[in-house]
């Protein structure tokens, strides 16, 4: 039943265009060979090789734990007895996915997906082709040395766990095929030029999630593997990685020098030759090794991550990216999904320059399932112009949103607001600290002196944080700023806006201010603009999704002494906002 | 060009038009209650166990019940002022909190279901939330402390405006 990928040839294509065009053979149930006729309205099975894949992911990771057996000399009966259940567990494995791929149908009719799976419970689910927001195939490394991909139909529903319909494996020509014909558009009967050429072609080759089509928007630069080196989270990863890893070879040493004398003489070698060397070398080489180790690791897993990337967009209506080095990761999004772009911009990326675009989508993983939120990366970290530009281009607007955008500064309140919460666990540690000083002798009398030290920092953070505040709309678009840690500017849809959510603590009531969010459909289903005054904010509300705030607003006749930012305000950037 | 909007005009958010059930009053005082009481307890039992460190734990008890009495006379009157919803014909608005407020618009085209659920102790008093989704996953207005037939007429009203109401929601 193994045939390879290479089997759809070329001249089988056509009929795989047009659905509703294909021989009727193999009609039963049970009985289709896969793929025999290129159309997937018959009852289609996976690929058998998916069975060996995941037997080899349960074998590859035994053959350390053996080879540290073998190597130490260990007990044979145990030795047995561990090979024993690695056997059943092996066994388990392929009986368990054979049996899910023998039960495992799908189709895909005029209107609908329909996929039959279990075998103790059996399931099945069956969902309009129209709800089906997106078409991803994964491929990891045994997949791909085995030309086949793993597909994950998105539908975009909230709750349950049925969101996402897994089909694991099918050939990756077929693959692509299906996701083509899923994403197709359907007022757009067989689009059989352009999109399906390269098909069958490419899909021999390893790992040949990838088709040659539709018009590039953005690809991978050598120098931007720097950049998402730079990202905090990925160094976190790393040093984390790098952790467990030196935690596991120790364990190994143990267990190859249990009784040997090696790991004596090699810490007393050692210490003997550390011994000579000062205290803050030590420290320093210690703290240099593990940096470095950290930014190897992190260019590494970059890589890994963002190797071959390229975005494109195909027949006018989808967006296609594509990265991977060992796990080849190809996402799909229908333009009609989009709602908007984010561009996020951490500390230490920004201070580089860099920012990350990701997508504001319906159907991408929203809220808490937010752990599919790779799928959202609409480019690697990259230079700031360089994300802007593919912002613009994959919004389709003519104006890129540079850095000296007017966006609407903030009342000056919001300063205060965040200088406060900078400064004040700032001083009560220091008062704590003179009170202390002065209670007992064990803390020296300057030590009040510290926090205030930490105090620059802070109020810097808040500044900036100030300044980063903005919002605006354009035509199409609410535009929000916010954040110091991470500075993100987001672009949504005024379209996609679907409702508000417009909130006020008491120190905001005090200050005139309050926070507006927009909620959406599309990726946190509410963007916020944070300490908007409390006028300008309902009036931007207004402005943006004219009608419906409308209603519920009243002409206020006592101004509540909130200075109007004049229109012709400066951006924020150079942060001469009007002083009341 | 990104607009930045020009002079306000000076507006601020009315209230919505209705007030929750009276009795909605009695339901947040015995929440309230059941929350302190938790808190008094816990600290009670901690006080009575551990010895070593008793003052301690009977000054955060007195200053505990001090803020807990404020809290179960304050916070039900305050909500009852806070709380109120209002439908038009185009949309929902509701106003929630007390400390903090937080005021919620959803339009009629873009609900997507409509709940009533009736907790035990609600129950007991007639009353009835009715929570109203979005297609957004941060959305939900949600309308507590109704009387239990005007909640199941605004559910009625509200789902047939909805069903009446084209489009998919998002």
């Amino acid at each position: 039943m193994s045939e390879p990928p290479t089997e759809y040839s070329a001249d089988e294509q056509p009929t795989a265009e047009q659905p509703g065009g294909e021989s009727p053979t193999g009609d039963s149930p049970t009985g289709t060979r896969p793929g025999a006729p290129d159309s997937f309205e018959t009852w289609q099975r996976l690929d058998p090789k998916a069975i060996l894949a995941s037997t080899v992911l349960v074998i590859a990771p035994m053959f350390p734990v053996v080879g540290v057996m073998a190597l130490s000399r260990d007990n044979s009966l145990r030795a047995l007895g561990t090979a024993g259940v690695w056997l059943t567990a092996v066994l388990l494995t392929t009986l368990g996915s054979w049996l899910s791929w023998y039960f495992t149908r799908f189709r895909v009719t005029d209107e609908r997906f329909e996929l039959r799976q279990g075998n103790i419970s059996r399931s099945f689910s069956s969902i309009p082709r129209e709800r089906i927001r997106s078409v991803d195939l994964t491929a990891p490394v045994v997949h791909r040395m085995l030309g086949i991909a793993v597909v994950k139909i998105g539908t975009g529903r909230q709750s349950g766990s049925d969101s996402d319909l897994k089909l694991d494996a099918m050939p990756t020509a077929r693959a692509e095929q299906l996701r083509e014909l899923l994403l197709r558009p359907r007022t757009r009967p067989a689009a059989g030029s352009g999109t399906s050429g390269a098909g069958p072609s490419d899909a021999g080759r390893p790992g040949g999630v990838e088709r040659e089509t539709g018009a590039e928007l953005a690809r991978m630069r050598p120098s931007w593997y720097l950049y998402s080196t730079l990202t905090a989270s990925l160094l976190l990863v790393t040093w984390a990685a790098i952790g467990s890893a030196m935690s596991t070879l120790s364990d190994v040493f143990r267990a190859l020098w249990a009784s040997d004398s090696a790991t004596d003489w090699l810490s007393d070698k050692a210490m003997s030759v550390w011994s000579h060397v000062p205290v803050w070398l030590t420290v320093a080489s210690v703290v240099v090794t593990v940096l470095l180790g950290g930014l190897l690791g992190a260019l590494a897993l970059s890589v890994e991550m963002w190797w071959g990337f390229r975005l494109t967009r195909e027949a006018d209506t989808t967006l296609r990216t594509r990265r991977g080095l060992l796990t080849i990761r190809a996402v799909s999004l229908e333009r009609r999904r989009l709602r908007g772009v984010e561009l996020a911009e951490p500390l230490l990326l920004r201070w580089a320059g860099g920012s990350r675009l990701t997508a504001v989508a319906t159907g991408l993983g929203e809220g808490a399932a937010s752990g599919r939120s790779d799928n959202k990366a609409l480019l690697p970290p990259a230079p700031r112009e360089v994300a802007e530009r593919t912002a613009a281009r994959v919004l389709e607007r003519s104006d890129s949103l540079d850095r000296g955008s007017p966006l609407r500064a903030h009342p000056r309140t919001a300063l205060r607001r965040r200088m406060t919460r900078a400064l004040l666990p700032v001083v009560a540690v220091s008062v704590a600290l003179a009170v202390a000083a002065a209670r007992t002798e064990l803390i020296p009398w300057w030590s009040w002196s510290v926090p205030l030290l930490a105090g620059f920092p802070a109020a810097a953070f808040a500044r900036d944080a100030y300044r980063n505040l903005g919002h605006g709309y354009s035509d199409e678009y609410l535009v929000t700023r916010y954040g110091t840690g991470v500075k993100r500017t987001v672009l949504l849809q005024r379209e996609g806006i679907i409702g508000w959510r417009i909130s006020q603590s008491p120190v905001q009531r005090l200050t005139g201010l309050l926070t507006v969010g927009a909620t959406t459909a599309a990726g946190n289903g509410c963007y916020y603009v944070p300490d908007a005054g409390a006028e300008q904010g309902l009036a931007f509300a207004e402005r943006c999704a004219p009608g419906l705030l409308e209603p519920f607003l009243e002409k206020n006749s006592k101004s509540t002494g909130e200075p109007t930012v004049p229109q012709n305000d400066s951006p924020p950037e150079s942060g001469n906002e009007t002083t009341p | 060009m990104i607009d930045v909007g020009g002079t306000e005009g000076g507006v601020r958010l009315r209230p919505p038009r209705h007030r929750v059930a009276r009795r909605a009053v009695l339901w947040w005082s015995c929440q309230a209650v059941s929350r302190v009481a938790v808190l008094l307890l816990a600290l009670g039992g901690a006080a009575w166990w551990l010895p070593a460190v008793r003052e301690w734990l009977v000054i955060a008890l007195i200053v505990c019940g001090v803020l807990g009495i404020g809290y179960v006379a304050v916070m039900p009157w305050w909500r009852y002022r806070v709380h109120r919803w209002e439908t038009t014909d185009s949309a929902v608005y509701t106003a929630a909190g007390w400390v903090s407020r937080e005021w919620r618009v959803a339009p009629m085209s873009r609900i997507q279901t409509v709940d009533t659920a009736r907790g035990p102790l609600q129950r007991a008093l007639g009353l009835s939330s009715v929570t109203v989704t979005t297609a957004s996953a941060a959305g939900p207005l949600s309308i507590d402390g109704l009387e239990r037939d005007v909640a199941a007429e605004l559910a009625e009203r509200l789902t047939r405006t909805t069903q009446a109401t084209p489009g998919d929601a998002t």
